[in-house]
C-alpha cells in the first residue's frame, strides 16, 4: 500500500539529462523505482544511460505509459516544466528545484487549477515509499519498511527522523518532502488526507517549521478528523524574526510564524510535540505506548 | 532583497506613483542645496537604513528652513540610529533623503504581498495608517481590508473602488486610490517584488494621494532577471560575513551567541541552533553548507564561521545524503590544518558513508569529539563552550 508511489509506479525525469537528473535517476532506478524515460527539449529521440529522451511530457507519456514524474530542471524553467506536466495529465509530479521565482509559482498553481495533477514541492527532497520506490533525493539506504508517515518542509531533518525511527525499531510506509518555499502544491492536510487513508500507515511524524501558518491549519485539521497518533516537530525556535532562515518559506513576519505558536496549535490539537529534535524517533514510540 | 526608502520611491515613481518630490543626500551641503531646490520652505529630513522605526528613533525630522535641513543632515549622517528593528547595536546612517513638506488630511495603509495560504496576492488597507499595523491588526482588526487579486487578471478597478470607499475616501480621492493601486501592483508584479508597503499613503489638504513613506522588497529567486533592481542592493547595511557567505552559495545568518554550527540543509540548521539552546548554550550563527557541499566549500564555511570572534567552539552536525560523510571528513581536517583553528570542535555526522568519515576523522590525530546523537553533541558543545 503506502501513499502516492510504489514499486509499480513508472516514473519519467524532467531534466534527465542534466548532472542532478541523471544522478538521481540512477539511485531511483537503483532503489527499485521503474524510471521508463525523460524528458528534455530538443533532445527528443535520444537515449541516455539507456533511457529514451523525449522531447515533451506528452511524447513521454505516450511511449511509457509514464504516470508520474521528478523535475530537476533549474530555477528560470521550472515553473514551465511544473505546467507542463500538469497539461500532459500526470496524475503525480515532484519537483525538487530550488530558487523557483515565486511569481513562476503563482503562475503555476493557477494554472493547475481544475488540473488533475497533485504537486509535491518545489524545494523538497520528494518522496519515497520505504522498499519500493522513490521520486527524489531521500537516500535509500536510510530506510527501512515500516508503518510510519512524514511529512516534512525540510529535507535533511526528514533524513534525521528516519535515522530515529529505525534506531527504535520502526520503518517507515513513505516519507513527503513537501518543500520549504512560500507556495507549494501538496501540503501537511493533503498528506494527512492520504496518511489517513492508508490501511498501512499506523502513525505519522509531521516535520514544520517556522513561518506561514501551514502547521495551524493542519493542527486544526488534526483536530478535527485525523485519528491516528501524529508526532510534531518545529524547526526554528530560537530564530530571529524578519531573517530569511534558508527556505524562502521560513522567516517569521511581524510576530506571525513562530515555533511556539506552532507547537503550542500542535500540542492542543492532540500532537505529540517533541521540542529536541533529538526526541522526534522516542516521541513516536512513546506516542504508539510502546 | 531590501532597499532603502528613497530607492523604493523612485521604483514605484517608475509605474507611476504619486511620491513626494525629493533626492537623496550623502553630505550636509548637498542635503542643503536639495532644500533650496525644493523651493526653500518647510521639508523633512529622513535617514536612510534598511528597518523601520525611524521616527522615534529620531531619524525623521521636521527643517523649516535649507540652513536647518543642513544642520540635521549633519547630525544625522555617521550617526548609529536604533530603532526597535536595527537590533540594540543600531544601523550607521550613510544617506539621508530630503523630502518636501506636505499637507496631511489623512494617513492610510496599504500593502501588497502573497498570501500563502490562499496561494494569491492581497492587496491590504487600512485608514488607520501611520502606525504600526501589526498593531492595528490586533486591536481592531475590523480596520484592516483585504482584497485577493487573481494573478491571471490583476486589480479590477471594483477592488480598488471596495478598498478605497472602505477607508472612507470620498468620489476623487477613490478616483485616484484606483490609479495609484494599479501603479502599485504593476510595480509589484513587473519587479518580482515579494512586499510593497506603503505606510503612510497620504491624502494632502489639497486632494492629494503620495506615498509618503514606502518599503519594498524583492524575491531574492528572480533577482537574476532584474539587473536594474540588483543594482540597488547596499551592501554596507548587511553584515560583511553573510554578505562573504552568499558569494559562495552558503547560506550564513550572524547571531549573538557563542557555538558556531556548521550543519547541511535549512531545517536541520535550525534543529541545531534549538537543540543548542535547550542544552543551555546560545548560537553564533545558522549556517547551511546546502545538499552538495564539496571540501572547498567546507573550508570557506568554516573560514566565516571563525571569522566571528565571539565563536568559542564548533558543532558540525551533518546528516551525508548525497553528501558523503567521508567527504565532509575530509573538508574538515584540511580546512582545520590550514586554518589552524584553535577552538574545540564537536562532530556529529550520520548517512552515507559514516564510518569511513568517522575513521578519517580519529586518524587525523586532530583533536574532535565526536558524538553519535544529536543531543549528545549539543551537550558536548555546550559544555566545551563554557
Amino acid at each position: 500500500m503506502a501513499v502516492l508511489l510504489d514499486k509499480h509506479t513508472r516514473l519519467i525525469v524532467q531534466g534527465l539529462t542534466g548532472r542532478e537528473g541523471t544522478f538521481h535517476a540512477k539511485a531511483a532506478a537503483a532503489y527499485g523505482t521503474q524510471v521508463v524515460g525523460g524528458v528534455t527539449p530538443g533532445k527528443g529521440g535520444t537515449t541516455h544511460e539507456g533511457w529514451p529522451i523525449f522531447n515533451s511530457v506528452h511524447d513521454a507519456m505516450r511511449e511509457t505509459g509514464a504516470d508520474a514524474s521528478v523535475i530537476f530542471v533549474p530555477p528560470p524553467f521550472a515553473a514551465d516544466a511544473i505546467m507542463e506536466a500538469a497539461d500532459a495529465g500526470l496524475p503525480l509530479v515532484v519537483c525538487i528545484t530550488e530558487g523557483i521565482p515565486t511569481a513562476d509559482m503563482l503562475k503555476a498553481m493557477t494554472f493547475m487549477q481544475g488540473k488533475r495533477t497533485r504537486l509535491i514541492g518545489p524545494n523538497c527532497p520528494g518522496i519515497i515509499t520505504a522498499g519500493q520506490a522513490k521520486a527524489g533525493i531521500i537516500p535509500g539506504h536510510i530506510c527501512t519498511e515500516g508503518q510510519i508517515g512524514i511529512v516534512s518542509k525540510s529535507g535533511t531533518l526528514t533524513y534525521e527522523a528516519i535515522h530515529q525511527l529505525t534506531k527504535q525499531a520502526m520503518g517507515q510506509t513513505t516519507c513527503i518532502g513537501i518543500g520549504g518555499d512560500p507556495l507549494i502544491g501538496t501540503n501537511f492536510i493533503d498528506a494527512l488526507r492520504l496518511f489517513a487513508a492508508d490501511a498501512d500507515t499506523e502513525a505519522v511524524i509531521m516535520i514544520g517549521e517556522i513561518g506561514g501558518t501551514a502547521e495551524q491549519e493542519a493542527a486544526a485539521f488534526i483536530a478535527g478528523e485525523f485519528r491516528k497518533p501524529v508526532v510534531g516537530f518545529i524547526a526554528g525556535q530560537t530564530a530571529p524574526p524578519g531573517r530569511r532562515m534558508g527556505h524562502a518559506g521560513a522567516i517569521i513576519a511581524g510576530g506571525q510564524g513562530t515555533a511556539a505558536e506552532k507547537m503550542d496549535a500542535l500540542a492542543k490539537a492532540g500532537v505529540h510535540v517533541a521540542k529536541s529534535p533529538a526526541d522526534m524517533g522516542a516521541k513516536m514510540r512513546e506516542a504508539l505506548g510502546r | 532583497m531590501k532597499i532603502h526608502e528613497y530607492q523604493a520611491k523612485t521604483v514605484l515613481a517608475r509605474f507611476g506613483v504619486p511620491v513626494p518630490r525629493g533626492e537623496v543626500a550623502t553630505s550636509p551641503s548637498e542635503a542643503g542645496l536639495i532644500a533650496r531646490r525644493l523651493g526653500g520652505s518647510l521639508c523633512v529630513v529622513k535617514a536612510q537604513i534598511h528597518a523601520g522605526g525611524r521616527g522615534k528613533g529620531g531619524g525623521v525630522k521636521v527643517a523649516k528652513t535649507p540652513e536647518e535641513a543642513e544642520q540635521l543632515a549633519k547630525q544625522m549622517i555617521g550617526m548609529t540610529l536604533v530603532t526597535h528593528q536595527t537590533g540594540p547595536e543600531g544601523k550607521k546612517v550613510g544617506r539621508v533623503l530630503i523630502e518636501e513638506g506636505l499637507q496631511i488630511d489623512r494617513e492610510l495603509y496599504l500593502s501588497v504581498l502573497i498570501d500563502r495560504a490562499a496561494a494569491r496576492p492581497v492587496v491590504i488597507a487600512s485608514a488607520a495608517g501611520g502606525m504600526d499595523i501589526e498593531e492595528v491588526a490586533a486591536k481592531e482588526p475590523q480596520k484592516i481590508l483585504r482584497e485577493h487579486i487573481d494573478p491571471a487578471v490583476g486589480v479590477v478597478p471594483f477592488q480598488s473602488r471596495k478598498l478605497a470607499f472602505g477607508m472612507g475616501l470620498g468620489a476623487d480621492a477613490a478616483l485616484k486610490f484606483v490609479k495609484l493601486l494599479h501603479a502599485v501592483y504593476k510595480a509589484f508584479t513587473e519587479t518580482d517584488a515579494s512586499m510593497i508597503e506603503i505606510n503612510p499613503l497620504i491624502l494632502t489638504k489639497g486632494g492629494d494621494l503620495l506615498a509618503l513613506d514606502a518599503k519594498v522588497s524583492f524575491d531574492d529567486n528572480a533577482l537574476y532577471r532584474h539587473t536594474d533592481i540588483r543594482e540597488l542592493r547596499d551592501l554596507s547595511e548587511e553584515d560583511p560575513l553573510e554578505v562573504e557567505a552568499s558569494t559562495f552559495s552558503l547560506n550564513y545568518i550572524r547571531l549573538d551567541g557563542n557555538i558556531g554550527c556548521m550543519v547541511n540543509g535549512a531545517g536541520l540548521a535550525m534543529a541545531t541552533m534549538d537543540i543548542i539552546k535547550l542544552a543551555g548554550g546560545e548560537p553564533a550563527n545558522f549556517l547551511d553548507v546546502g545538499g552538495g557541499a564539496n571540501a572547498e566549500q567546507i573550508k570557506n564555511a568554516f573560514r566565516i564561521l571563525m571569522a566571528d570572534k565571539n565563536v568559542k567552539a564548533v558543532l558540525i552536525n551533518i546528516f551525508g545524503g548525497i553528501l558523503r560523510c567521508d567527504v565532509l571528513a575530509a573538508g574538515v581536517i584540511a580546512a582545520v590544518k590550514e586554518l589552524g583553528v584553535r577552538v574545540p570542535i564537536v562532530i556529529r555526522m550520520e548517512g552515507t558513508n559514516v564510518e569511513e568519515g568517522k575513521r578519517m576523522l580519529h586518524e587525523s590525530g586532530l583533536n574532535f569529539t565526536t558524538a553519535d546523537s544529536m543531543g549528545e553533541a549539543a551537550d558536548r558543545v555546550v559544555r566545551l563552550a563554557k
